[in-house]
């Protein structure tokens, strides 16, 4: 690289850097700025607030609907996920370890399930889940967000699983591993990687599901936050309730933001680098 | 340390694929035995079948006497050393090193001073905080060597350790190798397609083809006394020239001219059934300038096509017109090494002079060669007619 060399070439790069960043980050800061805003001074126009206040976070917390959305939202999405992963780590090892009859089918149905419309299954699954009871449950929403999320972690785990050097499997065996300890000690830190990025994606996937979520509950007993937000009304007819929807927006984002930051220690790039001739 | 036995043993892959066909090896106990053969002769397979890590279809194989067929690799106590090496690379060279220990939960005492003293057997002792992926070639290719050593295994398996190293660092390494088993004592069986690390690193080769033993013996004695066309094209380089001949009242008849079979040639050939077409086989080093020799002998006239000087000797390249040696033996190996046959259906030679030759390219050069020193083969399944019993 020239960057030394090319002031001009940075400069443009730096530009284009914070263009991006901008773009991407005002909408948030302006939510954020607008949670912290008070009733009388959300719609002054200026950017930082003139009067800080809290009162809109006292006030979702101090509602039914919006505590009980996040416990739904957490629980549905920890659920889903842990679930979708482990299949997922299934359906990958054998997709990128073995070989056996069907395994295109395999691949195909699932690469078939992720570009399937998500819309036109909403009406069908709302009869279905009615007819069977699972309609505003808690599995009312966590298998379909299994369904898919699946497609994704089979996809981003198999990637990662080709890249194993599965001969370190044998070495561990040579080595007097039994099965279970070259599992435990030799595949499963170096998998691990792939698995908690695939956590994350597929978190991040129901988390923010809306269509499912708004279409298959009705009440505070699994209505996920996405949802809940939509019916957000201000304590009376006449109020804006901007703020306090903001500071449900902000609220939402922090279990991602933890959840990332928990992962991203472990996703460390390059883990399996200098195991094999490199 | 262990006497290995491999005793008829066959591979047969899932898919049908016939890997290794009954192989009959008695390694001793303390023996450094080379496996060489040409990509695909099952020589990976039949390491794996000693490792443990591929079943064996049939026959058996003994470690000290003990059938260990159906033992798990860590029940045989054997360690390998892959072509990949194979680190871990999430833990350090120390504990790479280490790992082997710690599943035979040794002492953790004991751990660190074997681990030490591995590592400076092998010149590993500064590196040993290091992680895999920071190490150069060499130094990945001494912790793979010093996680085989630390627990004292009865037996070390090699699967072209060293085919991953440049040519520099492989000569290094293949005299450590050398001098490592030699102070250890531990049997081990190395596998490599380099001709090189065949010749000087063991005590024995098996020569393998299509997954069957061609030939066991000493380099020397393979060298000089291949039982057949392949192990006589497969070791030495540059290889055997081979040039069709016939043979006619004890006179071999050679696109180099006639001349008559010595005693001791004749005396070989009595009592076999040697065919009428026979092919011969001469070694680069049986030739030389013709004047520089006044011992008796045969010798031809030929154009130098390529000469490339070595500083100790000098390689001339002769082409020979008329048909070249035909045998199937010949073409594998041909495919093995990627010299395509001559475009004019003649054959090439190549002849080891001595530095002193005034052998010049596009010159003619007038060429000696002892006819005792001839192999003779059957040209229809290979044998060497010549072989001494
Ligand atoms: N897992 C497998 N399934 C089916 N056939 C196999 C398998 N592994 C090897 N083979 C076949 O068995 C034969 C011997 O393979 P092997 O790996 O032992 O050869 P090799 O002598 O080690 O070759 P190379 O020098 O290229 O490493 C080959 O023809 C190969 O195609
Ligand atoms: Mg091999």
């Amino acid at each position: 690289m020239t960057t030394a060399t090319r002031p001009g070439v940075r400069a443009r790069w730096t530009l284009i850097d914070i263009v991006v960043v901008v773009y991407a980050l005002v909408p948030v800061l302006w939510i954020l700025s607008l949670s912290f805003k008070t009733k009388e001074t959300l719609t002054d126009k200026s950017f930082i607030p003139t009067e800080w206040t809290f009162q809109n976070y006292v006030d979702i917390f101090s509602t039914n609907e919006f505590p009980r959305a996040l416990v739904n939202s957490i629980g549905i999405a920890l659920i889903a996920t842990l679930i979708a992963v482990v299949l997922g780590t299934m359906a990958a090892y054998a997709i990128a370890r073995l070989d056996f009859p069907g395994k295109r089918a395999l691949v195909g149905v699932s690469l078939l399930i992720a570009m399937f419309p998500q819309v036109s299954l909403v009406t069908p699954l709302f009869e279905v889940e009615r007819s069977l009871g699972l309609f505003d449950t808690w599995p009312g929403l966590i298998l379909p967000y299994i369904t898919f999320a699946l497609p994704l972690a089979i996809y981003t785990l198999s990637a990662f699983f080709r890249e194993i050097p599965w001969e370190l499997e044998k070495a561990a065996k040579m080595d007097g591993a039994t099965p279970a300890q070259a599992f435990r000690r030799v595949i499963a830190p170096l998998a691990a990687p792939g698995v908690f990025t695939t956590a994350i994606l597929v978190f991040i996937f129901c988390w923010n599901d809306f269509l499912f979520a708004i279409s298959l509950t009705s009440t505070t007993a699994s209505r996920t936050v996405p949802a809940a937000l939509s019916f957000f009304q201000g304590s009376s007819q006449f109020e804006d309730p901007t703020g306090t929807v903001s500071a449900a927006a902000v609220v939402i984002t922090i279990p991602i933001i933890l959840f990332v930051l928990f992962f991203q220690r472990r996703i460390v790039a390059g883990l399996t680098s200098g195991a094999v001739k490199g | 340390m262990a006497e290995i036995i491999l005793d008829k043993v066959t591979k047969r892959y899932p898919d049908g694929a016939l890997a290794v066909s009954d192989v009959d090896i008695q390694i001793a106990d303390g023996e450094f035995v080379i496996l060489v053969g040409p990509s695909g002769c099952g020589k990976s397979t039949t390491l794996n079948m000693i490792a443990g890590l591929e079943d064996i279809t049939s026959g058996e194989l003994r470690i000290d006497g003990d059938r260990v067929n159906d033992r798990a690799p860590k029940d045989r106590d054997i360690a390998m050393v892959f072509q990949s090496y194979a680190l871990y690379p999430h833990m350090s060279v120390r504990e790479n090193m280490a790992f082997p220990l710690r599943l035979a939960k040794v002492d953790k005492k004991v751990v660190q001073q074997k681990v030490e003293e591995a590592a400076r057997i092998l010149d590993l002792t500064q590196h040993l905080d290091r992680k895999p992926g920071n190490l150069s070639g060499g130094q990945r290719q001494r912790v793979a060597m010093g996680r085989a050593i630390v627990r004292s295994p009865k037996a070390f398996l090699m699967d072209e350790p060293l085919s991953n190293l440049d040519a520099k660092l492989r000569v290094q390494m293949r005299t450590s190798v050398s001098k490592l088993q030699r102070r250890l004592g531990t049997t081990t069986v190395y596998v490599t397609h380099d001709q090189t690390e065949a010749m000087t690193l063991g005590d024995r080769v098996v020569v393998m083809r299509g997954g069957h033993v061609q030939q066991i013996g000493s380099p020397q004695f393979l060298y000089e006394q291949p039982v057949n066309l392949f192990v006589a094209g497969f070791i030495g380089s540059p290889s055997m020239n081979f040039l069709p001949a016939g043979l006619e009242d004890g006179r071999l008849r050679t696109p180099l001219g006639d001349f008559p079979l010595t005693d001791r040639i004749r005396r070989l050939l009595e009592g076999g059934s040697a065919p009428r077409e026979v092919i011969m086989g001469l070694r680069p080093e049986h030739f030389e300038d013709a004047r520089l020799v006044d011992e008796p002998g045969a010798a031809f006239t030929a154009t130098v096509e390529v000469l490339e000087s070595m500083g100790s000797d000098k390689y001339a390249y002769f082409a020979v017109e008329g048909e070249a040696a035909m045998a199937a033996e010949l073409e594998e190996l041909a495919a093995e090494s990627g010299t395509a046959e001559m475009a004019d259906g003649g054959s090439q030679i190549v002849s080891r002079l001595s530095a002193a030759s005034d052998a010049r390219e596009g010159a003619e050069l007038s060429v000696w060669f002892d006819p005792d020193k001839i192999h003779l083969f059957d040209p229809s399944d290979g044998r060497t007619l010549t072989y001494v019993e």
